[in-house]
């Protein structure tokens, strides 16, 4: 009993690692642009697309194995890097003036075309790569085999990446611009912060990000038409009951999740499914405005 | 009702019998456009608080299923129909006591949560649901009469035109009364409506229980349309879908919802016919460039070349 | 403006009033050979079902182009609209009647998913459209009903499931545990409903310590596949398919699962070249029916060597069972038609000439003959083995072949699947025809 439970934990932590990588991103961007952006959800498949076509061009060289987990990072660079200012610039930045549900109306359209796009860049047989798994080999815990990658590596970036964001927000000038704007955007802007350079700045490390989800992930699943829709849904609980734009929240939402979940593999199967939700709602009746979120001011 | 509205609503009506009477297909296609209407209604009520929600598709689930499941016992449409909007009304009602406490990003995403675990609910409860499979609904009588096929669609389309006229003008009255006057406020300044002592929170309840009721008749009708319900009705895509549909058709006017549903089920049935790998992506273009460049959707192109036109001649 | 739009929205009604009359009747009798015969394909060309949905679809354009070089069917070149049933049943009801009253689709082949096949089937009586279900598995479409004008060119959820349990309790008479993981929607919960209804009848007394139904489109399975090394079960089934199927073989095989237990999974000859030899040995594996490229009695044949090297060609991978799924419907489809033709003088059949001589009708196809039953569901035998790595292939083959015939697993007509599986006894094991060995 007391075995089964540290292996739930041990699970837990690994998924609360990826759905940490998946929401970050998002929270990040809602936190600065207020846009809930449904096409996360695609950036992570794409990101994952990505990984796995490098990784298999990265396996045909030389430098094979010391070149698999690189590339992952390359391609969440790279997708990030290319479409979150190109959709930022070209489209995003047109709306901000406009209601909200425009704005996420916009991105619900962005993620209808990306979803199209992958299924005819990569087309529909499940794809993988897994070489970042092969190269960090097996870790036996008990006499059960978990592997390197799930076990160390993914929780270790997640957390890296906590660290890095917290240190950053806090600690950097653009950091605290960021977090300014989070704060108080009307406040920022009137004390001089350009505000459509913090917005290209997040948007683009937000896409980094959810990108940088889907290439960690590429390793240990198959890429299939509609991965990224999965992905939305859930990320989507983690930002709610975080609360906006809350980092910290959103580790600590996730982690509830992924424990919450392999509690319920273990001991009560059926309720896998709705565990996200019954944590959001549940959060929700208690603090209205999140884990981490405080009540916005009362304006007449 | 305004003549402004009445004389497209009417034209529109006209034309869409007409449209049905030359190719018969398009009953079909145009009664489940009408009774997506009816929920995309509800979410302009919604949409004039500025919410939105993602997850009104659970209330059309709530309908269809109420309909799949009460069907073997009662066989009349005109029985099915009420009931399917009554049961939208309750679930309505009891999400709504504790949504309607949330605002913008929460409430959206309370909708999402609950329209998922209804959802994950109709794929669980196996035994009673089919799960994926669905279950099939007889095809009920309409007043006492049991109608062959084709009768039975034109007196679905026909009525579907009818309860969209109906309650189209319910609506817009309900928009100009003392409580629909109020949403526009808890949109802007919702405080201000607090200190004119009415409750923000009654308001936004109430238009969300009308909306939870449109979306369960729209429900229902689907049921009685495709004559076959899958869990499939309440997945949160669908949900997207209602939004897009009111944000296409435009929100300036109760006709919007329904002009939206058409050209959005048109459109989607031409760009699949055209291509079979790619539909999904005009969807979005279209949708991506209405909001760009005429974001008071389909009826604010419609004022900006009839309207004024008309009024400068 | 709103005057002109009026009076031609009323000119149209008026015009097509008076034009509706003689678009209706479309009787049966005196069919003329038409210029061309006209099927619509629903099948999933998006999300995640569109890795069996687009293989369909291209075993479809690569036949029908096959046949018209040969004159098409009885002289009369076919054309395929392909429409996506991803959306939903709202939609693809709206699509079937689309094809059949504005294109005039002669037939429709419709549906990978078993939803959409229960709600296309009632729609397609009402339409008088001869529909052949071409891939979806539910059993229930003619044990709840019966249809004039639907059949099944291929076998149904229940012997895709005895099948394998029969091989594995012939295979692996003592295993004494069991855990089942499938995925969360209707197929992986009546697969599952069949299997241990069947398994209690056949082998009494087996355990099963976990029952695991992760959500549809699940992405990880680490959390299983730990309740699994930890339970240690005999036997793992699994009824998976697509990307989900794909990634649990491989979590599994990176965490050694395999080691530990005996894999029985009917889908997996889909994935074989997919997942390689990441996929060990000894793991039990079938294909929805006798389907596979190296089919045992018919890899030799030339009909099925040509389609197996042009479909290669053409769209650079094997041949997987939805392409032999979709080869059936349209071998079926054509033995119909000639046949039907055959007995009508060599004049076109009526649409009922055709549904009545699809039943009972035995047709060819890739890797045999099958028969249609008299209620329209299809006999074929099932091909079960397991997995063997070899030089040739660099995924794994299929050794230890057994091919059940439609008497051992299927249940006869005017029963229920569910109810038939209950009566099998121990004793059905041995009624199993004698191992095939893979050669190369």
């Amino acid at each position: 009993m007391t075995l089964l439970l540290f292996l739930a934990i041990l699970d837990g932590l690994a998924y609360a690692a990826q759905v940490f990588m998946v929401a970050v991103g998002l929270t990040l961007i809602f936190g600065v642009l207020r846009i809930l952006n449904v096409a996360h959800g695609s950036f992570f498949a794409i990101g994952g697309y990505v990984a796995a076509t490098l990784g298999t061009w990265a396996a045909t060289t030389a430098l094979a194995p010391a070149l698999a987990l690189p590339a992952l990072l390359l391609a969440a660079v790279l997708v990030g890097g290319v479409l979150g200012p190109v959709i930022e610039r070209l489209i995003l930045s047109r709306i901000y003036v406009k209601e909200h549900v425009l704005q996420l109306l916009v991105t619900f359209a962005l993620f209808m075309i990306l979803e199209d796009i992958q299924k005819l860049t990569w087309g529909v047989q499940p794809i993988f790569q897994d070489a970042p798994v092969r190269v960090l080999g097996q870790v036996e815990v008990g006499d059960i085999i978990y592997t390197a990658y799930q076990l160390y590596l993914l929780p270790g970036v997640a957390l890296a990446t906590l660290l890095g964001l917290m240190w950053f927000l806090r600690r950097t000038l653009t950091g605290r611009v960021i977090v300014a704007v989070t704060e108080d955007r009307e406040a920022a802007t009137a004390m001089g912060i350009d505000a459509n350079r913090v917005y290209l700045l997040t948007f683009t490390f937000g896409t980094v990000l959810a990108a940088l989800g889907g290439a960690l992930a590429s390793p240990t699943t198959s890429l299939v038409p509609g991965v990224g829709v999965n992905m939305i849904v859930l990320s989507f609980a983690v930002v709610a009951t975080a609360g906006l734009g809350q980092i910290e929240g959103a580790m600590l939402t996730a982690l509830l999740i992924g424990l919450g979940r392999s509690v319920a593999v273990y001991f009560a199967p059926e309720f896998e499914v709705v565990i996200p939700y019954l944590i959001m709602v549940a959060v929700l009746l208690v603090r209205p405005h999140g884990l981490f979120g405080r009540p916005e001011l009362r304006r007449v | 009702m305004d003549r402004r509205l009445a004389l497209p609503a009417f034209a529109g009506a006209a034309l869409v019998i007409a449209l049905a009477a030359s190719a018969p297909w398009l009953k079909f296609v145009f009664t489940i456009a009408l009774a997506k209407g009816l929920a995309v209604t509800g979410i302009l009520l919604l949409l004039r608080a500025g919410q939105v929600s993602f997850g009104h598709a659970l209330y059309i689930a709530v309908g269809a299923y109420t309909v799949a499941f009460t069907r073997p016992h009662v066989g009349e449409m005109l029985l099915l129909l009420p009931l399917a909007a009554a049961a939208g009304t309750i679930v309505g009602l009891a999400v709504g006591l504790f949504v309607a406490r949330y605002r913008d990003i929460f409430f959206g995403m309370l909708n999402l949560a609950f329209s998922m675990v209804f959802y994950s609910l109709l794929e669980k409860l196996y035994e009673y649901t089919k799960g994926t499979d669905g279950i099939r609904v007889a095809r009920p009588t309409i007043a006492g009469m049991a109608l062959e096929r084709v009768d039975y669609e034109w007196t679905m389309l026909i009525g579907g035109i009818a309860l969209a006229l109906a309650l189209g003008w319910l609506a817009s009255r309900f928009l100009a009364s003392p409580l629909g006057q109020a949403l526009p406020a808890i949109k802007t300044r919702e405080t201000r409506l607090e200190f004119a002592g009415i409750s923000a929170k009654r308001v936004l309840l109430v238009a969300y229980v009308i909306s939870a009721a449109l979306a369960g008749l729209g429900g229902g009708i689907i049921a009685c349309t495709t004559l076959h319900v899958t869990p499939l009705l309440s997945y949160w895509t669908h949900s997207g879908e209602l939004v897009f549909i009111a944000i296409l058709g435009g929100g300036g006017s109760v006709l919007g919802p329904y002009l939206g549903a058409i050209v959005y089920e048109l459109v989607r049935v031409y760009a699949a016919a055209a291509f079979p790998d790619g539909w999904q992506m005009i969807l979005g273009a279209v949708l991506l460039l209405i909001i760009l460049f005429a974001a008071r959707g389909l009826w604010g192109i419609y004022e900006d070349l009839v309207l004024r036109k008309g009024r400068r001649a | 403006m709103p005057k002109l739009t009026r009076r031609a929205a009323l000119q149209t009604a008026v015009a097509s009033t008076v034009a509706l009359p003689t678009l209706l009747p479309r009787e049966a009798i005196g069919q003329q050979r038409p210029s061309e015969l006209k099927i619509g394909i629903s099948t999933f060309l998006s999300g995640p079902a569109s890795v069996f949905g687009v293989p369909g679809r291209n075993a479809a354009d690569l036949l029908i182009d096959q046949f018209n070089r040969a004159g098409g069917i009885g002289g009369v070149p076919i054309r395929s609209i392909v429409i996506d049933e991803a959306p939903g049943v709202d939609f693809l009801l709206g699509e079937c009647r689309r094809l059949v009253q504005n294109e005039g689709v002669d037939v429709m082949l419709a549906s990978i998913s078993s939803g959409s096949c229960l709600a296309v089937a009632p729609l397609a009586e009402q339409l008088r459209m001869p529909t052949i279900l071409w891939d979806c598995g539910t059993q229930r479409i003619f044990e709840e009903a019966s249809y004039r004008y639907c059949v099944r060119t291929q076998a149904n959820a229940v012997p895709e499931i005895v099948a394998p349990l029969l091989y594995v309790a012939k295979v692996k008479p003592d295993f004494r545990t069991l855990a089942v993981l499938n995925q969360d929607y209707a197929w992986g919960r009546d697969s599952w409903a069949i299997w241990k209804a069947a398994m209690d009848a056949v082998k009494p007394g087996v355990r099963v310590v976990a029952e695991l139904f992760p959500r549809f489109g699940a992405t990880d399975f680490s959390t299983e596949i730990t309740r699994l090394l930890a339970l240690r079960p005999d036997v793992i089934f699994s009824t998976s398919w697509g990307g989900e199927l794909d990634t649990f073989i491989r979590q599994a095989a990176e965490r050694r699962l395999f080691e530990r237990s005996t894999f029985v999974l009917p889908l997996a000859e889909s994935s074989l070249e997919r997942v390689g030899k990441t996929l060990p040995e000894g793991v039990i594996v079938g294909g929805r029916g006798d389907h596979w490229f190296l089919h045992p009695t018919a890899k030799d044949t030339q009909i099925l060597k040509d389609f197996t090297a042009a479909y290669r060609q053409r769209f650079n991978l094997y041949p997987i069972y939805p392409t032999f799924h979709m080869a059936q419907a349209l071998y079926g489809l054509k033995a119909g038609y000639e046949k039907a033709m055959a007995a009508n003088g060599g004049a076109w059949p009526s649409r009922e000439q055709l549904m009545d001589t699809m039943r009972g009708l035995q047709f060819a196809h890739l890797t045999g003959t099958m028969t249609i039953r008299e209620d329209g569901q299809g006999l074929e035998p099932m091909l079960i083995g397991m997995t063997k790595h070899v030089n040739e292939y660099p995924f794994p083959v299929i050794d230890r072949m057994v091919m059940f015939p439609p008497e051992l697993t299927m249940n006869p007509v005017g029963t229920k699947g569910l109810d038939w599986v209950r009566l099998l006894t121990p004793a059905s094991v041995q009624r199993a025809p004698a191992e095939i060995p893979y050669r190369a």
